[in-house]
């Protein structure tokens, strides 16, 4: 008897401990699978349209938008300043692969050398940096312009994030999922809550966008921000609106976020800078 | 200009038409958070199209116009090869044009 | 002495400006088809809104006119609204927003080349009708459609 109950506690002990640590790659196909089933008219590519994907009354309106985009505009800014070189003769294709041309699917990645996760924005101001630039503002404004040219370059481009074996990489994932799936803010609600259990579901007037596909358009120009802006822009005011502190932009925090955030939609491809409400 | 794109596309001897202005449009209604005062309507006025140097169209906006405005509108006998201007005014005395082909 | 210099300066750059959009005959008085409606954009009413810009305040509802603007609004700072006509002789076009401040959103005047055609992005401040007013041959063809416009849920 005594032993029975041992080793059905320790099945159990096993069990738990294999949930709690799934590897990426399987909490990826949970992931993936849970928006397959939850909405099985939607193909899998449509999910990089967000709530487009879902609601065919707003698609209509995002695809008159999507006739003459307003971040149109940004993308020409944004040429622009990519080709503007630095006070030192250099530009920002120097610190990229390729010229920095087609490659915003690799962001974000993991620097084993560093330990760090780098972002298309953080290499931005590091290139910037690097040549004797100041850096620019995370959120909007210029950077935004740049980013939404570099994803434009890249559009199609299927995103392909790796998880290197690594314990940091790992740990960096993790961090991103732990916010994901932790409660915050005076509302005490997770990004999953909206994002991913009560997906497709309306908040008042809105329509609850899966988060599966949710980082394939950024950055994003916002109707109601009238404007351009970044991951983190958006991550700072997701965070604000369940009445959390949001945590500073490119801190390790919502760096580690858009790693897991991102490598969740792996598959889709490319299509910043988006239009979104 | 940079603050006007054109896209000109003549089909069937119709030239369909469409511009994106990078514009604030600030209506005059908004109130600074701030000082609870109405921040100051600046926004384009007016928006004139012509083509080969011809007026074909103009517009009078106002506040209620969006943020980075859009504009479509159609009209015959051009080609290919044509251009077409697009010019704004806003209430500030503000103003740019520029020019496109018809593709 | 300091504050002279400056009025002096900002005059100057006004002056250089205009003379920069004098040349490019944008505020050339006769490069504008039809002058600012001014009182239209003040009106606080519909009927003030339609006779402002387009003379008269009687309209007909049509089937000629075509309104497309969407059931409900994604965000009322951008509600895309188009307008066609099957009538000719279409000369002007107004796009009312009922209920706006303003009603008046915009007007067009169309030369004889144009198609009865317009297409924008209007500001709604809440659920109101989206009036399309066309002008031809002298009298005034209308179509009316409601856009509702929400309050959002993630914090507007």
């Amino acid at each position: 008897m005594k032993k029975l109950l041992s080793t059905l506690s320790l099945a159990t002990l096993l069990a738990v401990t294999c949930v709690v640590n799934a590897t990426p790659q399987q909490d990826l196909k949970e992931f993936q699978s849970f928006y397959m089933k939850r909405f099985p008219n939607t193909p899998f590519e449509d999910f990089a349209n967000g709530v487009y994907s879902i609601d065919p009354a707003s698609r209509g309106q995002w695809e008159d938008i999507e006739e003459f985009a307003p971040y149109e505009l940004n993308i020409s800014v944004g040429e622009t300043m990519f080709n503007t070189p630095f006070a030192n003769g250099k530009t920002y294709a120097s610190c990229f692969k390729n010229g920095g041309i087609g490659i915003r699917q690799n962001y974000p990645f993991f620097d084993t050398d560093r330990g760090e996760v780098i972002t298309l924005e953080l290499a931005i101001n590091e290139c910037r940096e690097a040549n004797g630039e100041k850096p620019l503002k995370w959120k909007k404004g210029p950077i935004a312009d740049i980013s939404a040219y570099m994803a434009y370059t890249s559009r199609g481009k299927v995103f392909d994030v790796k998880i290197p074996d690594d314990p940091r990489a790992l740990a960096a994932y993790e961090r991103g999922k732990k916010h994901f799936y932790q409660k915050r803010g005076q509302l005490n609600m997770a990004c999953a809550d909206c994002h991913k259990f009560y997906s497709g579901n309306m908040v008042r007037a809105d329509l609850l966008s899966p988060a599966l596909g949710h980082l394939t358009h950024f950055p994003v120009y916002r109707s109601k921000w009238g404007g351009l802006g970044t991951t983190h822009r958006r991550y700072d005011g997701c965070n604000k609106q369940v009445r959390a502190k949001p945590f500073p932009a490119q801190g390790e925090e919502y760096r580690a976020l858009e790693y897991f955030h991102t490598y969740m939609s792996n598959g889709l491809a490319v299509n910043g800078p988006g239009a979104r409400k | 200009m940079a603050s006007i794109k054109i896209r000109a596309k003549a089909q069937d001897g119709v030239t369909t038409v469409k511009t994106l202005i990078s514009h604030k449009m600030e209506s005059g209604q908004r109130k600074d958070s701030k000082t609870g005062e109405k921040i100051p309507a600046h926004h384009i006025t007016e928006v004139m199209a012509e083509h080969n140097g011809k007026q074909v169209m103009s517009a009078n906006w106002g506040g209620a116009i969006s943020q980075n405005p859009y504009l479509s509108f159609k009209f015959k006998g051009a080609a290919a090869g044509d251009t077409v201007k697009i010019s704004w005014v806003d209430n500030m005395g503000k103003g740019d044009s520029a020019e496109a082909q018809i593709k | 002495m300091n504050l002279l210099r400056r009025k002096l300066v900002k005059t100057a750059a006004f002056v250089g400006s205009a003379a920069s959009l004098v040349g490019t005959g944008v505020l050339l008085p006769q490069r504008v088809l039809g002058a600012y409606a001014t009182d239209a954009f003040a009106a606080r009413d519909v009927n003030g809104a339609i006779s402002g810009s387009l003379g008269s305040a009687e309209h007909s509802p049509s089937d000629s006119v075509k309104l497309k603007a969407p059931d409900i609004a994604e965000n009322g700072a951008v509600v895309p609204v188009t307008v066609s006509a099957s009538m000719s002789n279409v000369v002007a076009i107004s796009i009312i927003v009922a209920g706006n401040p303003g009603p008046l959103t915009s007007t067009y005047t169309l030369s004889s080349a144009c198609e009865p055609f317009i297409s924008t992005r209007v500001r709604m401040a809440k659920t109101s009708d989206v009036i399309a007013v066309v002008k031809a041959d002298g009298k005034l063809y209308s179509a009316t459609k409601e856009v509702k416009v929400t309050i959002g849920g993630c914090g507007g």
